[in-house]
């Protein structure tokens, strides 16, 4: 599926026989790469969005009363931060289809589908979101779990003596203070998420590496191609940056000590 | 224990149930034992300071009161409602038991105004407008509507406790429980918090204060109850608690805090 990408090996010294730039390649496949762009950007939110439900789920989870919950979510964490984010997607995109093959007869026989369907064959794109939400996940629950525990016991015990539940409580006592002390952990962390989108690359996601892979084996403009995107990815990251700052500014800027 | 309600005596009691009943309760920390066969009986309207050396079970034993703590052996009974383990009743005591903590615990994401009305919303089913309408009136009964917008950080100890004290009345509870109120609070901003318990204990409020401010119990109290090791070592009439204390450790325990 990869291709490893032609390098130049050759040095030639002395005179400009060597590489010559032309960004004309890159200028023809400009609307190409910056539709690459909002690929890019909308796995990335769609990621982190995932990975923001799977991050609080997760941390529910992580201290609920129910121990083999517990240990579902530990196990859960330690497998995805200790495996590669590319084998992560390889897995779901390749793998999993065979197990769903397998249960979509299963589920026929027992007439719970009314034809053999593959449940778990996922678009390069659904496989993505995925991936990096399982992934962004996974980190996300043990920083938002570090959040939770700063807050004072106190907290809780004004909550539960006014009369809230335990739901109650953390969704609307505990929550917004727990993100709030944890944020840069979190933002950064999703910048990570944000430049991971590139290794969907692998997996043909709709991407702006991808786009860039393909306009670089069209032209072999490859110097060019790639420093296009080096500073389209630095844009990325900063409208992200921005969109974090904002979300700060309209959510955690009430006082504190 | 049973002569506890004539020991208190210069306030005529109704014959009306109890509002708080604990019999025989036991609290036990795993192996260490907290709470000692605490029987008490505090009537409607009455007020209790409880007093003691640290590590005496204060804390714990009002933190029984409204299921902050779960008991281990005896019986609660809060405004008629037997404390078990079911949620259900322990709601229905927390609905009519507010609570005041040391740290005042205030929301900080909150505005005042937001902290008062959190819980008669999502609690009792208020109306943002019911709510607000009692909040602003709460507020301003603890002099500090004028800074309802504002965010808890940016208020003095004594008026943050004085939030949290019409936090708590917003819910409109039946029994006050008060842990250490103004033991966090600068000098200065002691009596401003202690001035709103006595207008509340004028009001006729049941409380239960936790606290070694012993003008505050000479004023308030009608009884005062003095614990040590999780015991209850000795209860009476502050005129009579603070003039002739029956107890060597309750002599020792006022020679202590009264010195200063
Ligand atoms: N969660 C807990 N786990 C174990 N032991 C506890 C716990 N909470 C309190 N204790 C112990 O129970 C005893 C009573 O504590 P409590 O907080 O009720 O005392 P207190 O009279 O309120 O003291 P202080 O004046 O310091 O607030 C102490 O010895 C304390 O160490
Ligand atoms: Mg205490």
């Amino acid at each position: 599926m990869v291709k490893s990408p032609k390098r130049a090996t050759v040095v030639s010294v002395g005179g400009n026989v060597g590489y010559k730039f032309d960004f004309g390649p890159v200028w023809d496949g400009m609307p190409d790469l910056l539709m690459g762009c909002l690929g890019t950007m909308g796995l990335a939110l769609a990621g982190m969005l995932l990975a923001t439900v799977i991050g609080i789920g997760g941390v529910i989870l992580r201290d609920s009363r129910f121990p083999p919950l517990r240990w579902l979510v530990m196990s859960f964490v330690e497998l995805i931060r200790n495996t590669p984010f590319l084998v992560q997607c390889y897995f779901i995109f390749f793998a999993l289809p065979l197990l769903g093959e397998q249960l979509g007869v299963l589920m026929f026989k027992f007439g719970l589908l009314a034809k053999p369907t593959n449940l778990l064959l996922l678009s390069p794109t659904a496989t993505a979101i995925i991936a990096l939400g399982v992934n962004g996940g996974a980190y996300a629950i043990e920083i938002i779990r570090g959040g939770v525990q700063s807050i004072s016991k106190g907290q809780v015990e004004a909550g539960l003596a006014l009369g809230l539940h335990r739901a109650q409580v953390f969704r609307l006592i505990v929550l917004k203070p727990a993100l709030r002390a944890i944020y840069p952990s979190l933002t950064s962390q999703f910048t990570l998420l944000t430049l991971t989108t590139s290794v969907a690359s692998a997996i043909a996601a709709y991407e702006l590496t991808s786009v860039a892979e393909i306009i670089n084996g069209n032209s072999f403009r490859t110097f060019e191609v790639y420093f296009t995107v080096t500073i389209m990815y630095l844009i990325i990251s900063s409208l992200m940056a921005l969109l974090f700052n904002a979300i700060s500014r309209r959510y955690f800027s009430y006082p504190v000590k | 224990m049973a002569s506890t309600q004539s020991a208190a005596a210069p306030v005529a009691s109704p014959a009306i149930a109890p509002m708080i009943v604990m019999e025989a309760v036991e609290k036990w920390y795993g192996p260490y034992k907290a709470l000692t066969d605490i029987n008490l009986s505090v009537r409607q309207g009455e007020k209790i300071v409880l007093c003691g050396p640290s590590g005496s079970g204060k804390s714990t034993l009002i933190r029984c009161i409204n299921h902050l703590e779960g008991y281990s052996k005896g019986r609660i009974t809060v405004g008629g409602v037997n404390l078990t383990e079911s949620a259900k009743t322990i709601d229905a005591v927390r609905r009519d038991v507010g609570m005041v903590f040391q740290q005042f615990n205030l929301f900080p994401h909150m505005t005042i105004l937001q902290n008062c009305t959190l819980s008669p919303m999502r609690t009792l089913g208020q109306s943002k407008a019911k709510a607000e309408a009692t909040a602003r009136r709460l507020l301003e009964r603890v002099k500090i509507l004028d800074q309802a917008d504002k965010y808890p950080a940016q208020l003095s100890g004594g008026q943050q406790q004085r939030v949290a004290i019409a936090r708590a009345l917003c819910m409109e509870p039946k029994v006050m429980l008060f842990d250490e109120p103004t033991s966090a609070l600068d000098p200065e901003m002691v009596k401003e918090v202690l001035d709103t318990m006595i207008g509340l204990a004028e009001d006729g409020m049941t409380m239960i204060v936790v606290t070694h401010e012993m003008g505050f119990a000479r004023q308030v109290a009608d009884r005062v109850i003095f614990m040590a090791k999780g015991e209850i070592v000795e209860e009476g009439h502050p005129k009579d608690f603070f003039t002739a204390p029956k107890h060597e450790r309750t002599r020792a325990f006022l020679g202590e805090i009264l010195r200063h």
